[in-house]
């Protein structure tokens, strides 16, 4: 491995997902969430995981971030075993999960707070840089429902940086938001990452966002939740959801998600 | 009209009246003690002082009593909302002794401790922690899954998680709880205290007991004004500074 990794000059991987399954019981029986997924990421990739609803993507999320245990398999984050949730892999979901008993401020320090050596007044520092970072520095002292849904999801994000975790995993953040606000999070999210040199994973339902974020597509196909297909993205950046070559190459993702779910869905009539 | 306004007018009003129907005899003055009569009882206890005694020693039991019932009550409900064993066991004993008037564990409580004021703490407590323990269990239970879980990510877990996350997010339900075991304290407190004789100290509710032994109705109706006057003030200076901030934070003030 070494050896490769030198001949190849390909950086280490910064999350190795290998062999995972997960099946869950419900009143309704067994659910097989994942079969046997395995998924690498390099460092400072952008990896998006589409998929139609119950093909285990955002199960496979809560598991890289050790929110959930894999009933086979392991998951590896800079080559050690992920046991449970740990601030390096931060995780953002749909619902901004914000604490409605603190301010914008509160909410943003909380993760700083359980990081040690620093100072409180760094850490409140640390917490301004990030909310001027998404635009909301003038909302520190604002209370959680005084915001709007899409300032909420960029507070959210603001909590999610502040510590710095070099991974972030993102659980369909965008999808509650005005196609507006979305677009405008969209840039947002694409200057950060190339900025903070993050590792993003990014779940999402829709093709054409994923297209438009990830320098790699996954395609997972439902019941039980494997990864069909990949297909990376080389278009330039920054790009443009509206933009005709991003329309085109996510036509073809689409296609691909057509042609794995057909027999699904006649599976699922019987 | 200003609403500081309106209250004082009402109020005055009613004065006036109930006193115009007492001097007219159309309401006996056995029955119903008259306005001034009852000021003029005000007058004579403050002057000698023992309106105020009966007050600290009915505010000392009962701020004592009800800080024990919240120091045993919110950490049982915790354990309740933790601990699937604590739920079955301690938890539906709060819930079967919050339906008993605590009131009725005075004989107990007298048998137990003596006339003292053990057995009135005693009756306090059994009054105040139930509830508490059920309205915080309660709001545990009712805390977003996703806060613990957006918590863990973040590298919170265990103590940390429950002192910083499920504590503040269940605390509209666990503050409603705390304001009715309160409510009960005081209940319990004055039953105890009208039906229990205890030698430690003379409270409200036993001067209250005096007045109906003496047909003293004005100091009986003094008395209730008193501890009308203080339930107000509790909510207004213990209760009501949270709940509004609770309302501006959570957004559910209207």
């Amino acid at each position: 491995m070494s050896v490769d990794t030198e001949l190849l000059n390909v950086p280490p991987e910064k999350l190795v997902v290998e062999g995972v399954s997960k099946t869950f019981r419900t009143q309704r029986g067994r659910v097989h969430a994942l079969d046997d997924v395995s998924l690498h990421v390099r460092e400072g990739e952008f990896v998006c995981l589409v998929g139609p609803s119950g093909c285990g993507k955002s199960t496979l999320l809560n598991i890289i971030a050790g929110l959930e245990m894999p009933d086979t398999g392991k998951v590896l984050a800079d080559g050690k075993a992920v046991t449970g949730a740990g601030s390096d892999r931060m995780m953002m979901f749909q619902e901004s999960a914000l604490f409605p008993w603190l301010d914008v401020m509160g909410n943003v320090l909380f993760g700083l707070k359980l990081k040690p050596n620093l100072a409180n007044k760094e850490r409140r520092e640390v917490a301004k840089f990030y909310l001027h970072l998404v635009g909301l520095d003038k909302f520190m002292r604002s209370n959680i429902h005084e915001l709007s849904g899409g300032m909420k999801q960029r507070v959210a994000l603001a909590r999610a940086l502040a510590p710095n975790p070099r991974v972030l995993l993102m659980d369909e953040p965008f999808a509650s938001l005005d196609a507006l606000t979305r677009e405008q999070l969209y840039g947002d999210i694409q200057d950060i990452w190339a900025k903070r040199q993050k590792t993003i994973v990014f779940v999402t339902h829709n093709v054409r966002e994923a297209a438009c974020l990830g320098n790699r597509v996954v395609l997972f196909s439902p019941h039980p939740g494997r990864i069909q297909e990949q297909f990376p993205v080389d278009l330039p950046r920054p790009r443009d959801i509206s933009s005709v070559d991003l329309a085109k190459f996510s036509t073809e993702i689409t296609r691909a998600l057509k042609r794995h779910l057909k027999p699904i869905s006649a599976e699922e009539a019987e | 009209m200003k609403r500081w306004i309106v209250f004082p007018l009402f109020f005055a009003a009613v004065l006036a009246v109930w006193e115009i129907l007492v001097r007219e005899k159309i309401w006996s003055p056995v029955m119903i003690p008259s306005p001034l009569g009852i000021g003029g009882y005000f007058v004579e206890s403050i002057r000698d002082k023992s309106l105020l005694d009966a007050s600290y020693v009915t505010l000392k039991r009962l701020l004592l009593g009800y800080a024990i019932g919240l120091a045993a009550g919110l950490p049982l409900g915790l354990l309740n909302a933790r601990f699937k064993f604590c739920e079955d066991t301690i938890g539906l004993l709060a819930l079967g002794l919050q339906t008993l008037p605590s009131v009725c564990w005075a004989p107990l409580a007298l048998l137990w401790f003596g006339q003292n004021e053990t057995a009135i703490f005693f009756i306090v407590i059994m009054g105040s922690v139930w509830s508490i323990t059920l309205a915080t269990d309660a709001g545990v239970r009712n805390v977003p899954p996703i806060y613990a879980r957006a918590a863990r990510t973040m590298g919170s877990s265990g103590l940390h998680t429950w002192l910083k996350v499920i504590f503040p997010a269940s605390l509209p339900f666990v503050v409603s709880g705390m304001k009715q075991g309160w409510a009960f304290a005081w209940r319990s407190l004055m039953a105890a205290e009208i039906y229990v004789t205890i030698m430690t100290g003379i409270g409200l509710g036993q001067v209250l007991h005096f007045g109906r032994e003496n047909l003293a109705m004005d100091q009986v109706m003094g008395i209730m004004i008193v501890i009308v006057v203080i339930g107000l003030l509790a909510d207004k200076t213990l209760f009501s500074p949270i709940e509004r901030f609770l309302h501006r934070r959570w957004g559910t003030a209207k």
